[in-house]
């Protein structure tokens, strides 16, 4: 007798692997069991005071949780200190691992790094860029920070079973057109609340060829069009990375989603014609090809964040930088998204590339992204960032405005002073 | 929490973010009361001053969309919002309200319904939504049971705590 099984997608057959059921279906609400839990130093505070009201004397499984400290590091105030400090308490109370300052980095890139992102397993995190670890196959989902006291006492939380789009990419990238400029064109398609509670699902022969970095960052801003999750099948590039970091790999074949798993949607995208894409203040779907926002002068450009600060783009913002100046009037700030990629930034001399330019290259943290520790804006200015978010008092002043682009754009646009398309500028010679 | 509130309104646009709604540079505030003040002060300065005598926020699509940062919500509670209704929420928004205990409902055509000053009854086990000021009326999709309880204990840890006590 054949079986009759229901066609599921990868994300599906995660939650219905997570919930103790043999299928699930979209609106389905199902209690999961959590296989790992992230907090920061911003949201971990009120998740730690929300846990201690539940009852509870320890977490349900102390191998499951991280603290990350990332935000505020270090610390830019007594308040923050405070704070810092009781995250280290708790970790220490609880037997729970710990980044703190200088052996992590941002939250993002360390969970994975550091071998706490397994394909296949539930992730939550209180941070809404969580949807990260999709990148690795994994279902991964930003929470608040009463939920995340919830799961910590008890290892559960209920989830709607999200109906899914495909985003189907081919083509080769053209020089200086990168994951960023693709994700920011399918946010500009789909706009800010095109894909709300939705799995955003990337496949197709460009995702397979894509790096580990690159994948990152197209998870990373699933959240910026609404998306529960971003996602992508683990593959032998999965596997390469998570090597050494991960003790025992699942086998991939059972997160590969069915040939005939339903989707909402389907999206198709080529990048072999792609343009550099930038957005425009002040949302992230107001997105246009660089060539076309004209002449927009820059007080600040900003390199790094859990989008765009890994090795891949520190590389390819060196390049653009190497042997030019950043333009008088403007400051660039370089930060590597953790320890390890600064680590590999300075044996490859990208540092030195980025000093020379008159770059500025700060500790492995959030930074500027969030507008709550350093590298905030005044009224009027302008800064072209790698980040993910240009919402109005983003980056600080609520009258300056953020335009998103790839470490190329940025690079470039440091170095003229406007916002400028990479491949304007001709190579050094 | 009662389930039935009645308000006046003051309305917001599509796609209110919660860095607009609490900015990031305010996030090492730990004193809800201190987190109140800051509500929304980007777009209305005068917010936390006209929320004080209760009031129900009616956003449009996307309502809370951005950072899963849960001092949102609760600068909007300790404001004086008795809760939130929005064509539709960014999720993670959507859970961190009920979670502390901030009613909010999706209501579809809500926005072209209601203008800033009118009074708004909702009846959140009813699934009943008027617009006491013209008469307008929605029957919207109710929340399921397990989160009105959420709501009814006044937020996921009370409920929590009733629940493994019952254990």
């Amino acid at each position: 007798m054949i079986e009759k099984r229901i066609k599921m997608n990868i994300t599906e057959k995660i939650l219905a692997k997570a919930s103790g059921k043999k299928e699930v279906h979209p609106g389905e609400i199902i209690d999961a069991s959590v296989d790992m839990v992230m907090v920061h130093d911003l949201t971990g505070p009120l998740a730690v005071e929300a846990f201690n009201k539940i009852g509870v004397q320890k977490v349900w499984d102390s191998q499951k949780a991280v603290v990350i400290l990332d935000h505020q590091v270090p610390a830019e105030s007594v308040k923050a200190a405070e704070l810092h400090k009781m995250m280290r308490q708790f970790a220490k109370d609880q037997n729970i691992r710990i980044y703190d300052v200088g052996r992590g980095g941002v939250c993002h890139q360390v969970m994975p790094e550091k071998g706490h992102v397994v394909p296949g397993t539930l992730i939550v995190g209180a941070d809404s860029h969580t949807c990260t670890y999709g990148a690795f196959g994994a279902f991964a989902t930003g929470i608040g920070s009463t939920e995340a006291a919830s799961v910590l006492a008890t290892g559960k939380i209920w989830l709607r079973v999200p109906e899914a789009i495909k985003v189907n990419v081919t083509g080769r990238f053209p020089k200086y057109v990168t994951p960023k400029d693709l994700i920011l064109s399918i946010i500009g398609r789909v706009s800010v609340e095109g894909a709300i509670y939705e799995s955003a699902e990337f496949t197709g022969p460009t995702i397979k060829d894509m790096s580990i970095s690159g994948r990152m960052t197209l998870c990373n801003m699933a959240v910026e069009m609404g998306a529960k999750n971003g996602i992508i099948e683990p593959d032998e590039i999965t596997r390469k990375f998570l090597e050494g970091r991960v003790k025992i790999l699942p086998d991939f074949e059972a997160l590969r989603s069915d040939k005939d798993a339903v989707y909402r949607r389907t999206l198709d995208f080529d990048v072999s014609k792609m343009e550099p894409q930038i957005a425009c203040p002040s949302s992230v779907d107001n997105v246009k090809p660089v060539s076309e926002v004209g002449n927009v002068p820059i007080e600040q450009a900003f390199i790094g964040s859990c989008t765009n600060g890994r090795i891949e783009d520190l590389r390819l913002a060196a390049q653009v930088m190497r042997g030019r100046r950043v333009k008088d009037g403007v400051r660039a700030l370089v930060i590597p998204a953790s320890q390890e990629v600064y680590k590999q930034a300075l044996d490859e001399g990208l540092m030195e590339v980025f000093t020379d330019a008159g770059a500025m290259v700060c500790g492995s943290a959030c930074g500027p992204c969030l507008g709550g520790h350093i590298g905030l804006l005044a009224a009027n200015e302008v800064c072209v960032s790698t980040s993910n978010r240009n919402f109005i008092g983003r980056m600080g002043s609520t009258q300056a405005s953020v335009y998103l682009a790839s470490p190329a754009t940025v690079a470039a646009s440091a170095v003229t002073g406007k916002i400028t398309d990479p491949r304007k500028l001709e190579t050094k010679q | 929490m009662n389930m039935k509130i009645k308000g006046p309104v003051i309305k917001f646009g599509n796609n209110v973010d919660t860095d607009v709604i609490l900015p990031g540079k305010y996030l090492t505030l730990v004193d809800p009361h201190e987190l109140a003040k800051h509500a929304l002060e980007s777009v209305d300065t005068d917010f936390p001053q006209k929320a004080k005598k209760g009031v129900v926020v009616v956003g449009g699509k996307n309502f809370g969309c951005g950072s899963s940062r849960e001092q949102a919500p609760l600068a909007l509670k300790y404001a004086g919002v008795k809760c939130v209704l929005a064509e539709s929420f960014a999720r993670i928004f959507f859970r961190n309200a009920i979670n502390i205990g901030l009613p909010v409902i999706e209501c579809k055509g809500i926005s072209a319904a209601v203008e800033t000053g009118d009074e708004l009854a909702v009846d959140f086990e009813a699934g009943k939504v008027e617009n006491v000021s013209n008469g307008k009326k929605f029957q919207v999709e109710k929340l399921p049971p397990f989160i009105l309880e959420i709501l009814a204990d006044g937020g996921l840890i009370e409920n929590l705590r009733r629940r493994m006590n019952k254990k």
